[in-house]
């Protein structure tokens, strides 16, 4: 028996390789955890992250949207319905702004098609329900989202136009 | 009335009077063996989820008490409620009954083995055949659940089981013939006592290598899980069960985990016995001795599951066939030899 083939033998009935193996995830073992502690601790968001719908208004509690329709035309999952009408004042209102968001895709296309900054996309993502029917917001919800998330947006937009 | 009863108040009746101490010891003696055990089955699953996240650097179940630690209670809690779904051209009753026999044979083994010296049930003084016995009939249990499923699947997986257990408990029969040898008893306790001077690892110890890998392809745990190859079987002789029959094979699998570690503690560990006589090593009881290296070995068990892939079924039969029956032979025969020439010559 050579030298080349007692040296394979040897490591092979020594167990090396399996041993190394054992090694690996023995060390493994000790080091610290990748994973994030979820409910407890959250990862970054970037801001230009794309989460749950939200209608803004301006700062004097003007509703922004004006019923062009060029969201609910550039969606591609076409989950965006809108009726518009003429308000008492004679300017062009939305009376139903729908997103069915078990349809939406989550493109952003809505929100750049939009010319007034109207419809974007939050930093939510923990919008989890229990049926169907609550996940179809209508415009009521979605100005409240608007009202609820608007110092983040406006942060993020900020910071979204500042880049590249 | 009296009459009509006169068998129950002559025989059965004295008798119970004359022998309910002795029934009430035996069975609190069960009892203080087998709640702590099932605890521990409960506790061994966290136990590996927690070393295997550890691995694979995650953080495994945390929410559910502190660490996790009621986390089997919640699984198990969940697993009650569900529904015992019998498959519609099941046989019904070997489909309950597997899973009934393979929980009672994995907790009846228990009988004999020695938590510390005279601390056992029953100490037998063929133990070691005992145990032997009752570990082999688990078999039954899983090609009975395999068949009456009525599912290509479990069928299928009970086959590769059986095949397998019944391959690597020759060479494990082998193996623990030379610690008999080595004894020189079949009863356990003895066989711990043998070991006063030093362990069997030392002198056995690619035996002992044999053992632990045996054991794993024994109790169907990686890199041996062919059986439940998920890949493959879905979850071998198991898919059809769900519910408290689901629960029953999953505490008869762990237990037999615990089992095997015990064994091996047992055969090869020097059981309750500390591995020095001096000060700092007897503080720690017997008991807590044994403890340690059977906590040692069921963590050989979740490391061994989290480092190696599956051995393809060949392998696996080769292994078993090839490798470590004329090894373990072999080994017999040295072992005996050796034995037999130190007792020629060096005459007690």
């Amino acid at each position: 028996m050579n030298s080349k083939r007692l040296k394979f033998s040897l490591s092979t009935f020594g167990f090396k390789d399996l041993l190394k193996g054992l090694g690996v995830t023995l060390r493994y073992m000790f080091k610290p955890k990748v994973t994030i502690d979820y409910p407890f601790e959250k990862g970054h968001l970037s801001p230009r992250f794309r989460g749950e719908h939200a209608l803004r208004r301006y700062p004097n509690g003007e509703e922004r949207c004006i019923a062009c329709k060029l969201c609910e035309a550039i969606c591609p999952a076409q989950a965006i319905v809108i009726e518009s009408e003429e308000r008492e004042d004679g300017s062009r209102r939305a009376s139903i702004y729908n997103i069915d968001m078990t349809k939406c895709i989550y493109c952003g296309l809505c929100e750049e098609a939009c010319p007034v900054d109207a419809i974007v996309e939050g930093p939510n993502f923990e919008f989890a329900t229990f049926s169907h029917e609550s996940l179809i917001y209508d415009k009521q919800k979605l100005l409240e989202n608007g009202d609820l998330w608007e110092d983040v947006i406006a942060q993020n937009l900020k910071e979204r136009n500042q880049g590249y | 009335m009296k009459e009509k009863f006169s068998f129950f108040y002559e025989k059965i009746y004295p008798f119970w009077r004359e022998n309910l101490l002795f029934l009430g010891e035996i069975i609190f003696k069960i009892m203080i063996l087998i709640l702590p055990l099932l605890l521990l089955v409960a506790l061994l699953t966290l136990f590996e989820r927690k070393i295997i996240a550890a691995i694979q650097l995650r953080r495994g179940p945390n929410i559910v008490g502190p660490f996790g630690l009621l986390q089997p209670f919640a699984d198990g809690l969940k697993l009650l409620h569900k529904e015992i779904i019998i498959p519609n051209r099941a046989n019904k009753f070997l489909f309950l009954f597997a899973p009934i026999f393979t929980f009672t044979l994995a907790l009846s083994v228990w009988a004999v083995i020695p938590f510390g010296f005279k601390q056992s049930i029953s100490n037998l003084n063929v133990g070691v055949l005992y145990v032997f016995a009752v570990s082999s009939l688990s078999v039954y249990g899983i090609i009975i659940a395999g068949w009456a499923s009525h599912s290509r699947y479990a069928f299928l997986g009970a086959l590769r089981s059986a095949a397998q257990m019944i391959s690597y408990e020759v060479s494990l029969g082998l193996v623990i013939v030379t610690v008999v040898l080595c004894a020189g008893s079949m009863n356990l306790q003895k066989i711990v006592l043998a070991q006063q001077n030093f362990w069997f690892v030392l002198p056995l110890f690619p035996m002992f290598i044999i053992f632990m890998i045996s054991a794993f392809a024994e109790t169907n745990r990686a890199p041996f899980d062919l059986p439940e190859a998920e890949t493959e079987l879905v979850s071998g002789y198991n898919v059809e069960y769900s519910s408290m029959p689901f629960a029953l094979f999953f505490l008869g699998e762990y237990a037999n985990m615990i089992l095997m570690s015990v064994l091996g503690t047992i055969f090869f560990l020097g059981g309750w016995l500390s591995p020095f006589e001096e000060l700092p090593f007897t503080w720690i009881p017997n008991i807590g001795w044994f403890g340690i290296k059977v906590l040692i070995l069921l963590f050989v068990f979740v490391w061994v599951r989290a480092t190696f892939p599956r051995y393809r079924y060949d392998q696996l039969m080769r292994l078993g066939w090839k490798f470590f029956l004329p090894f373990s032979f072999i080994w017999v025969v040295l072992t005996a030899a050796v034995l037999v020439f130190f007792k020629e010559s060096f005459p007690l």
